[in-house]
């Protein structure tokens, strides 16, 4: 990682003693590391100030519920009475169903890509992929609003219902009434908006991977597919999962797609099908309407859960990313 | 029994290759039909009134979204110039005279804070500079998506530093000149493409946000002079004509959409391609 920084330092003799620091001062050489070490600074100093305005703005909220607020069913505005449970089940609800579609889908395709269709080809699909996941999430919420939320609503949901509602076990998933918006339908637009992320991550690990750990499965008599599944994927493993991790951070603090096909009703419900809510979405939708100093401080404390959830998922996913490229022998 | 292993091995084989391939295809058909859903919408919907008029009262058809794009770029303005200069010259620092355990601390929380949702970036914004005066304004909004700037900039610049070839610096130093002569004459220059190009990407991507101004830049359906005032932005007014039961509300709704794509694909199409012509790497 620091390859270049070690080279720069072995051309540049070190200096010591007071005498060459003054010269590096006159040169200004002094001068401009330290400012740039400022600006440098300011990251730190912005994620600090980020994690103390949410700690200091949800001090009420956390004074008046304590643990308890994580698993609290209540969201009574009126009353004053807020807890974060339907929201977290919400969150991490959609955050499961969008990677259960995204991930065999997105590997598979990254498989394709980097492993058996011709250079040119795999380049020029991850070049419009790539562009896909620049798409802005409202777009993504528009076209969930006025083409997944119908079809959900009159194919794909009773379609669910009929076949895999009456199934024993998973059936229950699968039942109950069918607005259209609900859980499964912010998973399905949430996978959409993954898959790009899953595939080009993917597949930049799996291009990663040794030629010649395929070409001594191959020589070793296997075949096309196990070579791939049993050597070159296990290599790439920990890339994989940091991807899964990266696209799982950013399914859970997803704000507007997610919102508009939701439907937006904090209950805690089985059925896929029933409308349910976000941590996200109910920021996005009462935060500018939130009255009462305690009402904005549990929404606040709710960004505070958000922001420590994907925090983690995405500190992991740098640690696995940054151990696969050094596993494979690529320094970045 | 050998025989039939090869026979399921191979067939095997060739299943779950095809799959790979069906996968692939399926995923690229779907993503690119429903985009060509959104282009065919929009485009019938888009007429030189959305550029030009402002939003009509509730009720009443036709009027555009003058407003929303000016605001946009007004929220962009303020954007690149609060967080372009920090993330370009925090980059310089991190490529060129960033020590060993200072610099990993800060590329891996700028890392940290490009991952944090953006709405809670929106939060972050609306406490420091919403709560303290009581009213929505275009700067929080400004200042929302400079945060959201700061580290795309920072880790491009960087990138694009570091793959300024070390014969330079040797030279420029040969030569005489001091390490932050030889950055600001010959490194950056060598680099300049790159980083100009990150910059666009990053100024791209926080175009769409929505999240952030929500609560900060908040929004309005007249004009918004000056920077103090709730301000109009173009992915917020697609948000709120998406959820209203108008029709004409949502065409307008497509219509912004298509807009709004443009942009975003315009600017990462071409500086991808100027980039991969200049082969100065990719940014990721």
């Amino acid at each position: 990682m620091s390859s270049t920084a070690t080279t720069i330092e072995q051309a540049v003799p070190p200096k010591a003693g007071p005498r060459a620091f003054a010269k590096r001062l006159r040169d200004g050489d002094e001068i401009a590391h330290l400012i740039t070490l400022l600006f440098a600074a300011s990251i730190l100093l912005i994620t600090s100030l980020l994690v103390y305005e949410l700690w200091v703005n949800s001090k009420q909220s956390r004074a008046a519920f304590g643990w308890g607020f994580f698993t609290k069913v209540v969201w009574d505005p009126i009353s004053g009475d807020f807890g974060a449970a339907p929201f977290i089940y919400g969150t991490l609800v959609t955050a499961v169903v969008s990677l259960a579609i995204a991930l065999p889908l997105g590997l598979a395709a990254a498989i394709f890509l980097a492993e058996l269709a011709p250079r040119q080809l795999s380049d020029g699909i991850a070049f419009l992929i790539d562009l896909l996941a620049a798409v802005p999430s409202v777009i993504y919420g528009l076209l969930g609003i006025f083409i997944v939320v119908p079809l959900m609503r009159t194919t794909v949901g009773p379609l669910l219902i009929h076949t895999v509602g009456n199934v024993p076990g998973i059936g229950k998933f699968f039942k109950g009434p069918n607005y259209g918006v609900g859980f499964l339908t912010a998973g399905v637009v949430l996978a959409i908006m993954i898959v790009p992320f899953i595939i080009s991550v993917s597949r930049e690990v799996l291009l990663t991977v040794p030629r010649e750990q395929r070409e001594a499965a191959l020589g070793l008599g296997a075949t096309r597919w196990e070579a791939t599944w049993k050597v070159v994927v296990p290599w790439a493993r920990t890339g994989i999962m940091g991807s899964v991790f990266l696209a799982l951070a950013r399914a859970l603090g997803e704000t507007m797609a997610v919102t508009m096909v939701i439907g937006n009703d904090p209950k805690i419900a089985a059925s896929l099908f029933a409308p349910g809510y976000t941590i996200a979405a109910v920021i996005a939708n009462e935060f500018s309407e939130a009255t009462g100093d305690l009402y904005l401080a549990a929404l606040i404390e709710l960004g505070l859960v958000l922001f420590l959830m994907t925090f983690i998922l995405n500190g992991l996913a740098r640690i696995l990313i940054v151990a696969t490229e050094r596993g494979g022998g690529h320094p970045s | 029994m050998k025989r039939v292993l090869l026979i399921w091995r191979k067939s095997l084989n060739i299943v779950m290759l095809t799959l790979t391939g069906v996968a692939a295809f399926a995923v690229v058909s779907v993503l690119f039909l429903i985009l060509g859903y959104l282009i065919f919408n929009g485009w019938r919907s888009l007429n030189w009134d959305f550029f030009t008029q402002l939003p009509k009262p509730v009720g009443e058809a036709g009027g555009g979204m003058a407003n929303a794009i000016v605001g946009s770029l007004k929220l962009l303005f303020l954007a690149a110039i609060l967080g372009l200069p920090i993330g370009l010259i925090g980059g310089v620092y991190l490529a060129e005279f960033g020590g060993k355990t200072f610099a990993f601390i800060t590329r891996y929380t700028a890392d940290l804070l490009n991952g944090v949702p953006s709405i809670v970036i929106g939060i972050f914004a609306y406490a420091l500079f919403v709560l303290p005066v009581k009213h929505f304004s275009a700067f929080s909004g400004g200042v929302a998506l400079a945060i959201m700037v700061i580290p795309i900039t920072l880790r491009s610049t960087e990138e694009f530093l570091r793959a300024v070839p070390n014969s330079l610096r040797e030279g420029a130093m040969a030569l005489g000149a001091s390490k932050w002569k030889t950055i600001a004459t010959v490194i950056l220059p060598a680099a300049r493409g790159g980083i100009i190009t990150g910059m666009l990407l990053a100024l791209a991507r926080v175009a769409g946000e929505t999240a952030p101004l929500l609560f900060t830049a908040f929004g309005n359906r007249f004009w918004s002079p000056g920077w103090s005032q709730p301000i109009a932005s173009l992915p917020r007014m697609i948000y709120d004509y998406a959820i209203a039961p108008y029709d004409d509300w949502h065409r307008q709704a497509w219509a912004a959409g298509l807009v709004l794509l443009g942009l975003v694909l315009i600017a990462n199409i071409g500086t991808r391609l100027v980039l991969s012509r200049g082969g100065g790497g990719r940014s990721a």
